[in-house]
This record gives structure tokens, sequence and C-alpha cells, in this order.
């Protein structure tokens, strides 16, 4: 081998080495260009969507990233049953989502894309002061608060601020309780709560619209001990829940659970839930609101081999943050009954929801009526507000948060 | 016009030298004092009078939705996207200067088609991939974008592909869930396909 001939092999050698990235690529580019059959399959998460007319143009509804002035809010156009009233509880607070109150009175409200914050409502004189307690969080949405701390859960992590209430100014940096998930970000996003059982409920969403990942790791509710140990699946089949609570008197587990998209515009309805035992399935991605067989994952399938949904919330109406009603303020029917908040559809044509409305349960637990309950944030087919969750305060008034307005509402009573 | 001609003679690294230097040489200005005409200017110094941008790593903004733009104004102030000069740019912007800006860049004309017409069989895999995860359903059939969606059609394809990238690999995270869940699934050839197609669509 001459010397020439050596260098030129070396050569090669290292430009194969450094070239590790590029070449492959480079190869594959060249050889398949002539030869690549074309993939003309739908990609398995957009399975039904229209290729014309209304439905092709869908896009997810946008909120402005800043908050309605106080005066522009669209409290005068709130409509609630006789005797209810509406005010403004909080304006300025961008991407408002989750509602939780401390002990000492602090009202603490999560974000999500929009603002990535979690914020303190503190009292001052009647006026609510917004602080910022945290920020340039991954998708905060979860939060819960127990014994002074508050939880914040992202779509990886579970974190902890102690003393909270004391600290506002300056929380520190939070314990890491959990970090056994996922992550993903589509549906990665987490309702949490605290149950009756002194555990902590967190759900992993399924990470697509329609798909079948592994029911281990997705698509179920999950709880785990405050110290994050001892994970156990309480609940499978579940898409995207973004709101839950426990019965008052059974402590059984109800939540809300997002169906998936593209299928029609009237199909499938969202779920309202029961637990009644740990681990039923729910159906997803299998069967939707009880009664309708997936047309890709239902083959092969029957609904009645899955529990069937207390109550059916609307085609895409997308409710999320719900809770048992457990004050005094408001009149008897209320009490026991469960206020739900649809955030309203962005995957329907027609937009409607965008409201609370209330599920009245009979003596043996099951839902008697689903009632509308604050409306008339729908206008010209777009939205005025979206409501995320509900809570009921110490005082019996119902806040209702808005991460379209980003602001919060605060409902009373009085005959 | 000068500018942005000498910028296209120099090699890459010194473009993007040039053109954060100019930025940051704007910033303590852009706070205070100037006038808006000349903070504007300090943008479109990088991001082109024109709406077109030379600059390789630096989109166009021409013809972006007034809605689309204030998002990503609002991004950058906060921190969230990763770009430190831009979030430099950004912070001292009030909520009346983001509506300013935002209005004011979306009356830029949307950029040409380059100059080099494009690789038919990357153009046309790229336009059958697009199609296969619906771009247009949100972008417009035609790319233009609309309120928070940005518009595609001719932005830089260097420029398309690092941000596909970067939604992909979860490092971006958007105003929304939106792309993080359209582009599961696609290989890096399939975006640069895609980043070929959309940057050489022709003019409408």
């Amino acid at each position: 081998m001459t010397t020439a001939s050596m260098m030129r092999r070396l050569l090669f050698l290292v430009l194969g080495l450094t070239g590790l990235v590029a070449l492959p690529v480079a190869a594959q580019q060249q050889g398949r260009a002539p030869a690549a059959p074309p993939k003309e399959e739908v990609p398995f998460w957009a399975i039904g969507r229209p290729s014309s007319g209304p439905g092709a143009s869908m896009a997810p509804v946008p909120a402005f990233p800043i908050p309605t002035p106080a005066d522009k809010l669209p409290i005068a156009k709130l409509k609630l049953p006789r005797g209810f009233k509406a005010e403004v509880f909080a304006s300025d607070v961008l991407d408002a989502r989750g509602l939780r109150e401390g002990d000492k009175g602090t009202v603490f409200v999560s974000s999500l894309f929009v603002a990535g914050k979690i914020y303190a409502l503190v009292d001052q004189g009647g006026r609510r002061q917004v602080k910022t307690i945290a920020e340039k969080l991954m998708l905060p949405n979860g939060i819960e608060f127990h014994k002074g701390s508050l939880y914040v859960a992202t779509p990886k992590q579970v974190l902890r601020y102690d003393n909270i209430e004391s600290t506002l100014d300056n929380p520190g940096p939070p314990a890491v309780v959990y970090e056994s998930l996922p992550g993903d970000v589509p549906h990665g996003w987490k309702f949490i709560k605290i149950g009756p059982d002194g555990k902590l409920y967190v759900p992993v969403g399924a990470p697509c619209n329609i798909c079948e990942p592994s029911p281990d790791t997705h698509a179920h509710i999950r709880r785990i001990n405050l110290d994050g140990s001892g994970m156990e699946i309480v609940a499978r089949g579940v898409r995207n829940t973004v709101g839950f609570d426990f019965h008052p008197r059974t402590g059984e587990l109800w939540f809300t659970d997002n169906q998936r998209d593209w299928l029609s515009e009237d199909l499938p309805q969202d779920e309202l839930n029961r637990v009644t035992k740990i681990g039923q399935h729910f159906g997803f991605p299998y069967c939707h609101q009880g009664d309708f067989a997936d047309p890709q994952f239902g083959w092969g399938k029957a609904c009645e081999d899955f529990v069937k949904p207390a109550a059916l919330l609307g085609p895409h109406a997308a409710p999320l943050g719900m809770r048992f009603y457990t004050g005094t303020m408001f009149p008897s029917r209320y009490h026991g009954a469960i206020f739900i908040a649809r955030h309203g559809p962005w995957n329907k044509s027609k937009k409607f929801a965008a409201d609370v409305v209330v599920a009245f349960l009979d003596r043996a637990g099951r839902v008697r009526s689903v009632e509308p309950f604050l409306t008339g944030l729908v206008e010209n087919n777009g939205y005025l507000g979206r409501p995320v969750d509900v809570h009921v305060m110490k005082d019996g008034s119902l806040l209702v948060s808005d991460d379209h307005a980003g602001a919060v509402y605060r409902i009373t009573y009085s005959p | 016009m000068t500018r942005r001609r000498a910028a296209r003679a120099a090699p890459p690294s010194s473009r993007l030298g040039a053109a954060l230097g100019l930025l940051l040489a704007a910033l303590p200005a852009a706070a205070h004092a100037q006038t808006f005409e000349a903070r504007l200017a300090a943008c479109l110094a990088c991001h082109g009078v024109d709406g077109a941008s030379s600059i390789p790593g630096t989109p166009s903004l021409g013809g972006q939705p007034a809605f689309f733009l204030i998002t990503q104004l609002f991004l950058f102030r906060e921190g969230r996207r990763d770009n430190e000069a831009m979030t430099a740019a950004a912070t001292p912007l009030t909520n009346d200067d983001l509506r300013a800006f935002a209005d004011a860049i979306a009356k830029l004309p949307p950029p040409s088609p380059p100059a080099t017409p494009p690789d038919p069989a990357r153009f046309a895999r790229g336009r059958a991939q697009a199609g296969r995860r619906f771009c247009g359903a949100c972008h417009g059939a035609d790319y233009s974008g609309r309120e928070q969606v940005p518009r595609l059609a001719n932005q830089r394809e260097e420029y398309l592909l690092a941000v596909m990238r970067g939604f992909r690999a979860g490092t971006r995270i958007g105003y929304g869930p939106a792309m993080s869940e359209a582009l599961v699934g696609l290989a890096d050839e399939d975006l640069r396909d895609i980043a070929h197609y959309l940057a050489h669509l022709p003019r409408p």
C-alpha cells in the first residue's frame, strides 16, 4: 500500500467517524428518493378528521396573553338561577386554571400553557392582590393544599411547597415528592387531589387523541402515598381527566373525562364517571360514552365489558374541574350535588357549554339530572370566558376560574 | 437594504454575531426614550425591514398574524422561549408595547419564495407529509396562518426545521398543546421535507 492510498483510507476513516450523524441521513435520503413508496395512511391520531368543509379548518381556541381588564370582564353577561349572584373575585389572573384554598384563606390558582405560573390571591381589604409564587413551571395545572403545604403537579413531577401561606413572598425551592410520571406534553398536565384515604390521586392521560398506550403507564388515575411511595392504579381506561372529587359521604372517587376528537360533531360525549371498585376500566380507547365502540380500536371489544359513565356531559364539551357542594350557603337541593366546569369545545364547529353545570344525585348515588348553573359566556360562536375549575369556599360560596379572560368569579346566594 | 446585502455576503457565524450585536446595542435604548419607530427598526434590523429575514436562524415576520406575534413576544418576555437575545429584547415591554409591536409587525408584507427553486422530490414529499399531518387545517390551506397560528409559507427553511425539531423534542413548549401532538412519529427527514416544502411554496 502506498503512503498516498494509506492517507486516503485514513482520511475516509476519519470522515466516516466524524460524520456519523450526517452520513447515514444522507445515505438514506439518496437511497429512498426514487423508490420510497408514498405513505398515504392517515396518522392514527387524525382518524376521522374531515378533509373538507368546516371541520377541516378547526383549530384550538386561543386565549389572549393579556388578561381582560376588570371593567371589561363578562360579569354582566353571566346567567345564574334565581337568588344567585356573580362577582369578580380576582382579575388579572392570566390563564387561571386550578383553584385551592389555604387554611389561612389564601386562594391558590394554577395555570397551564399560557402562563406556567402558580398564583396566590391574597385579600387586601376586600380587593384581591395577585401574587406570583412560582413561575416558568412546565404546565403546572395540578395543585392541592394539604396541612399547610401546596402540592404542584407537572406532567413529570409532583412538587411540595411547605408552610406556603407563611412564605408567599419567597416560597423557596420545593421538595420533589414524586417523579415517576411519563412527562408527555399531550394530556400530560394534571389535576390532583388528596382523597379521604390520605393518598394523593394523580392521573396520567393518553398521550394522544386516540391510541392504545400501555395501561400501566398511561390512561389511568393512580394514587400514591404523600411521600411518593405505594403507587396503585385506581381507575383505568381514562383518556384525560382534568377534574375529580370524592363523595363527601361515601368517599367514592368521581371524575370527569374528556373523550376523543374528530369522530363527529356529536360523538362521543364527554363523561362523568364514578369509581365503585379499585381498578375499574372506563373504556378508553375501546369504548366511548358507554355505548359506542371506537371505529379503530373498538373491534372485538364490547362496551358491556367497561364501566358506563354516571352521566354524559355533551360532545367535546370539555368538562374539567368538579366539586361536590359541601357548603351550606346554597339552598338544600344543592347539598351533595356536583358542580362541574365545562371549558367549551374547540373540536366542534358550533361552540357551546363554557359554563358550570350541576349534577344532582339520588339517594343511591346515581345522577338524577344535569342542569345548567352558570351560563352566558358563548357569544357569536366564540367564548367570552371559559370556566376551568370550581371551588367551594369555607363560607359556602363557589369560586369559578376562567382561563380565557384571566379571572376568578365568586358565586353567592341570598334568598 | 445595504445592511441586508452586507449580511448576505458574510459567513453565517459573523452574520449572526453582527445581528446579535445590533440587537443588543439597541436594547438599553429600547427600554426608554427612543421613539416607537426607532425601537421597531431595531427589531427589523434582524428580522428584515421588508418582512423577510436574511439571517439564518432568525425568522421572517412578514405576514404573521398579530395574535401569533403577541403570543411570542409574551413568551419571550416571560423567559419561556429558549432565546436569550429575544428575552432581553422583550423584557422591558409593557402589555401596551406587546400590542403595539405585534400590530405594527403584522403589517409587514409576507416574504417571497426563495430565488432558488425547490428540489422537486423533496417538495413533493414535504407536500404529501404536510397533507397527511393536516398542517393546513390550522395554519391555513395556503399556510398563511390565522389568529394564534403562525404563517408558514416562505418562512426560512432552517428556521422551520429548528422549530419543528424543538416541538418534537419537547424543548419548545408552545402556546398550546397542538404542535407537540401534531409531530408525533415524524422522522427527522420528514421534518426536513416539510420545511423544504413550506419554505418554497409558490406565491399564491
